[in-house]
């Protein structure tokens, strides 16, 4: 009982990293239908800005603030420099110019930071929570904690609000979001902030546990949108869901399994998913343009 | 200053030090000018997964290359040093090894951060009759001996040797593995495997983890519930063996914890943080720089090789550059006796070398020994009060 | 160097005109290769190409994206290196051997996986490669593991052509490249392909113009992992050395980018699009530092100024200025 709670632990600790991730790359997906590679940089200059700001002697709290500050204004600039002027490329060009945006921006941060691995300090301290038997770090806590609360306010941003609402009548149709007067621009540029922020949160939060380096960001990318797909795309539960799958997946895959192929595990279970649910476990909206 | 001609691509994040160059090239004029210079060509992991190799190896080669031509060059000409980055990707390697034989015609080739991009220029160094000396661990590469290659980091095998002997001297018999799934990795944990027997060391855990993983806890724990493991060994390097030390600690598994000689960098002390206090590694005498004995014969060497790259480079020095720092040194003096850059000359004095004290120990090459180290250089380390302590 | 612009029939029948001045073009071309390294980079972007060609039919023609392409790239390469270095078969016989089991294995998945739309078969794609790349990563007493494996040269008819051997094999990727595209372009030209431009344009209304939409997105998949598997066989050969990276998801994005860079529906795009992107980095490295940023700079402004592909895009503007 004990190790199944720790593999767990070990499981949620590092999907609901995955999870953040998803819920990135959801939220720019909705609004453009791009899948943005350049989501798993924002994590990194979350992480990697917070860890230079606080050797450079700004206090923790205000150097993660900055630091997120730092990723929306990288965010809005890919959108408006690289984005922007693409209006009206295909989709897949789309995809490229990210492709691009994040082969750069692990260049620039290579050269701006450094290139070793970094570590913040643990919010709430290095002691280890027992809880029958297993433990817990409390920083955990704080991930997930940050996760749900993201979610929280993203459920209350997008159905309580109206530029949350005029930013799900562009994901369901576009067109008809123009016509009611929607500005489906200034929906594409918040997408971009606002994804960008949360990644640099999630990059905040975890980098205590998992550690920072300029290209964390290529894994980190690759595991976030399998979780989105897995948790069928443009549903912000479903990416918290896959995310929060995937990592358990792969802790039980290590655990009980083998520790080689604990990643192909977690593949075989999308694969396998997608064969019956060719939409993911959440996914209701059709995705027929490629 | 008018002997130093560097490529401009050398100029890297100084624009004012490349300003400057750019100056010194202008005004020549210079006896050593007329001079043909000496051509080092290097391919490193600069960037991609490997980069914590092909960094400090980068810059050691550098700052060394611009301190020797500053007081002269090598046999009265300068050196040109050109380096690619090969992001750790054995086929970029092998490209840029074929740009630096043949277009641009360096006399010997130092790099290759890892096995794999060494292994794939192997052959072209072989055909191409250049000397090469490697930065990367693996055994394979010196064994059996190639006529033109070498290398300058003790191999994995040596690593795990050291380890065992440590083991075996504390009564240690039954033990657990934990090994990253990179080139490293792999390697040292089949060499582990393989050399267990003969110290009459039983594995009785055996873990792997990926180069980015984040939470090593399952396999931990697994081992934690493996019956009589007395130690654990992680072979691995980057930011996997500081999240294996946290995570040892958070699962609070009261056993010793060995790393190899892949973790020998101060930044992980720094990442593993207080988790870190009492894990044991076989490291070369350059993390202890300041605390050996006086009448060390290694103490010079590794003291004057810390200081300077921590001035120049603002960063905590490891092993890794003190492998380039050796490479270039051995090529330099095997130079300077042959009197020559003609490859088979250089390549001559390069196998005589004998008795020259490096970052990593005592190289002695001989024609059936192109490593030229032995277990002696290796010392155990242990983390005390955050730093490392020699226990022997 | 001019060339000369090509005239509106070359366009309209790419395989007489087209055909042509791609020989012509990699005839010529060694006139400007100084040494053996800039053969290297000829060489590396020829095969390339040749897989890129192949997966041009799959996203450009069928529609169909795929990010699993370096995993039949591998599977060739990995094949022909355990099949002649460790078991001693004739390089050719293995090479077709690897290129019938990839074909066989494309064939199996690719029923259940092509049933998938967009970005799902875009993960279903990258889970497949992503499993071949773990397999040959972890199954290191056939591999050889992460530092990767050695290859016999490559030795046709009693011939041996060592990958030192650079015009020879600049002569041979040369000749596999013109054999690819044509081969390609008959196919585009052929029943198939043309059932695949109406599926590309409405895959319903293919459906209904009574086109067995999932026979030919599946005789495309296999195709394309040949084409992959062949270049990777092939490749594997030249270097004389395999390392994982070869199989690596990064390689796989990497097709895609010279697919999309090229131009997307066009064959020839398709070799321009490889071409550049390798000999892209070996300039590149005059920026040392900024070569990353460079490489994604450059990737950006292209895709945002020549959104159709380079070579599209650069017709499109040829045509432009005349009347």
């Amino acid at each position: 009982m004990s190790e199944f709670l720790q593999f767990l632990f070990s499981g949620l600790t590092v999907g609901a990293v995955y999870a953040m991730v998803a819920l990135g790359f959801t939220i720019i997906y909705n609004a453009s239908e791009v899948i943005n590679f350049a989501q798993g940089e924002f994590v990194m200059i979350g992480g990697m800005s917070s860890v230079f700001l606080l050797s450079a002697g700004v206090p923790l709290p205000l150097a993660m603030l900055a630091a997120v500050v730092i990723a929306v204004g990288i965010g809005l600039a890919l959108h408006a420099l690289a984005i922007e002027p693409a209006r009206g490329a295909s989709v897949v060009t789309l995809i490229i110019i990210t492709i691009g945006a994040s082969i750069l921006l692990r260049g620039l941060a290579q050269v701006v930071f450094d290139r070793q691995f970094h570590s913040l300090p643990a919010f709430s301290g290095d002691v280890p929570i027992t809880i029958a038997g297993a433990a817990l770090l409390p920083q955990t806590l704080w991930v997930l904690g940050g996760a749900l609360v993201i979610v929280l306010a993203l459920g209350w941003f997008f159905t309580r609000t109206l530029t949350g609402k005029a930013v799900m009548a562009t994901a369901h149709n576009r067109l008809a979001a123009q016509l009611v007067g929607v500005n489906v621009r200034f929906v594409l540029m918040l997408s971009f902030g606002l994804s960008a922020g949360i990644g640099a949160i999630a990059g905040v939060l975890v980098t205590p546990i998992t550690l920072t380096s300029y290209d964390v960001g290529t894994m980190l990318a690759l595991k976030g949108f399998a979780a989105a797909i897995l948790g069928g795309l443009g549903s912000a539960a479903g990416a918290v869901l896959g995310g929060l799958l995937v990592g358990i997946a792969e802790a039980m895959g290590a655990g009980y399994v083998s520790s080689e192929y604990k990643d192909a595990i977690a593949f075989v279970i999308i694969l396998l998913v997608l064969f019956f649910l060719p939409r993911g476990l959440l996914g209701g909206k059709a995705a027929e343009r490629v | 200053m008018d002997k130093m001609r560097f490529k401009p691509m050398l100029c890297s994040r100084l624009t004012l030090a490349c300003a400057a160059l750019a100056t010194a090239i202008a005004a020549g004029g210079g006896a050593a000018d007329a001079q043909e210079p000496i051509r080092i060509g290097s391919f490193l992991s600069v960037t991609g997964p490997a980069s914590f190799l092909g960094d400090p190896e980068q810059k050691t080669l550098e700052m060394y290359v611009e301190e020797l031509n500053a007081a002269g060059g090598v046999i009265g000409r300068p050196l040109e040093l050109i380096v690619y980055d090969d992001g750790g990707d054995a086929n970029a390697a092998r490209t840029f090894a074929t740009r630096l034989i043949d277009d641009d015609e360096v006399d010997l080739i130092i790099g290759g951060s890892t096995t794999g991009a060494t292994m794939a220029v192997v052959p072209l160094a072989e055909e191409a009759e250049i000397p090469f000396i490697s930065l990367a661990g693996a055994v394979v590469i010196i064994d059996p001996v190639k006529a033109w290659v070498f290398k300058t980091p003790h191999t994995d095998r040596m690593a795990c040797e050291k380890i065992f002997e440590d083991m075996v001297a504390n009564g240690i018999s039954t033990i657990a593995m934990i090994a990253g799934t990179g080139g490293f990795g792999t390697s040292m944990r089949e060499q582990c495997l393989d050399a267990a027997d003969a110290y009459e060391i039983t594995i009785v855990a055996d873990e792997t983890y990926g180069p980015r993983d984040s939470d090593m806890t399952p396999q931990l724990t697994n081992i934690r519930n493996t019956e009589g493991v007395e130690a654990v060994l992680n072979a691995g390097f980057g930011q996997g063996p500081a999240i294996v030390t946290r995570n040892f600690a958070q699962l609070g598994i009261d056993v010793p914890l060995y790393q190899s000689h892949g973790v020998a960098s101060a930044s992980y002390i720094e990442l593993a943080g207080d988790a870190a206090e009492g894990v044991r590694l076989p490291a070369s005498a350059l993390l202890v720089a300041e605390d050996l004995p006086e009448d060390d014969p290694q103490r010079e060497v590794v003291v004057s090789y810390k200081q300077a790259f921590e001035e120049r480079w603002d960063q905590p020095v490891s092993t890794f550059g003190g492998h380039a720092y050796d490479a270039l040194f051995i090529a330099v003096d095997a130079i300077e006796r042959a009197g020559t850059t003609d490859p088979a000359a250089v390549r001559d004095a390069i196998e005589q070398t004998s008795g020259f004290m490096g970052t990593a120990g005592e190289v002695n090459f001989s024609p059936d020994d192109h490593l030229g180290l032995d277990l002696t250089a290796f010392r155990m380390l242990e983390i005390r009060d955050g730093t490392w302590t020699i226990v022997e | 160097m001019r060339v000369p612009l090509p005239s509106d029939d070359w366009i309209a029948d790419p395989r007489r005109g087209g055909l042509a001045l791609l020989a012509l073009v990699l005839v010529v071309l060694p006139i400007f290769l100084p040494n053996r390294f800039y053969y290297d980079v000829a060489i590396h972007a020829g095969l390339a190409a040749i897989a890129v060609v192949g997966l041009n039919l799959l996203i450009g023609y069928a529609g169909q994206i795929s990010l699993g392409h370096a995993g039949f790239f591998g599977l060739g390469a990995y094949g022909s290196a355990v099949l002649t270095g460790t078991h001693g078969w004739p390089p050719l016989l293995a090479l077709l051997a690897s290129a019938l089991v990839v074909a066989v294995l494309a064939f199996l998945v690719g029923r259940p996986i092509l049933r998938l739309r967009g970005h799902y078969l875009a993960m279903a794609t990258l889970g497949m490669g992503l499993l071949i790349f773990m397999v040959i990563t972890n199954e290191r007493t056939v591999t050889g593991g992460p530092d990767g494996m050695a290859v016999p040269a490559l030795d046709i008819f009693g011939f041996s052509l060592s990958g030192r051997n650079k015009q020879a094999w600049y002569a041979l990727v040369a000749l596999c490249l013109l054999l690819a595209v044509w081969l390609a372009l008959n196919l585009i030209d052929s029943p198939v392909g043309r059932a695949l431009r109406a599926l590309h344009g409405s895959e319903v209304a293919a459906r209904v113009g009574g086109v067995d939409v999932a026979e030919y997105k599946l005789i495309i998949f296999v195709i394309s992992a040949v084409y992959a598997s062949v270049a990777g066989s092939l490749s594997a050969h030249y270097g004389g050395f395999i390392t994982p990276d070869a199989v690596g998801f990064l390689h796989s994005i990497e097709l895609v980018t010279m697919v999309v860079l090229g131009g997307m529906a066009s064959t020839y795009g398709a070799v321009v699009g490889a071409a550049v992107l390798v000999a892209l980095p070996q300039f590149l490295t005059a920026f040392h530092d900024y070569e990353q940023v460079m490489l994604g700079a450059i990737l950006i402004v292209c895709m945002i100024f020549l959104r159709r592909g380079l070579l599209p895009s650069a017709i499109d503007l040829i045509r432009a200025r005349r009347p």
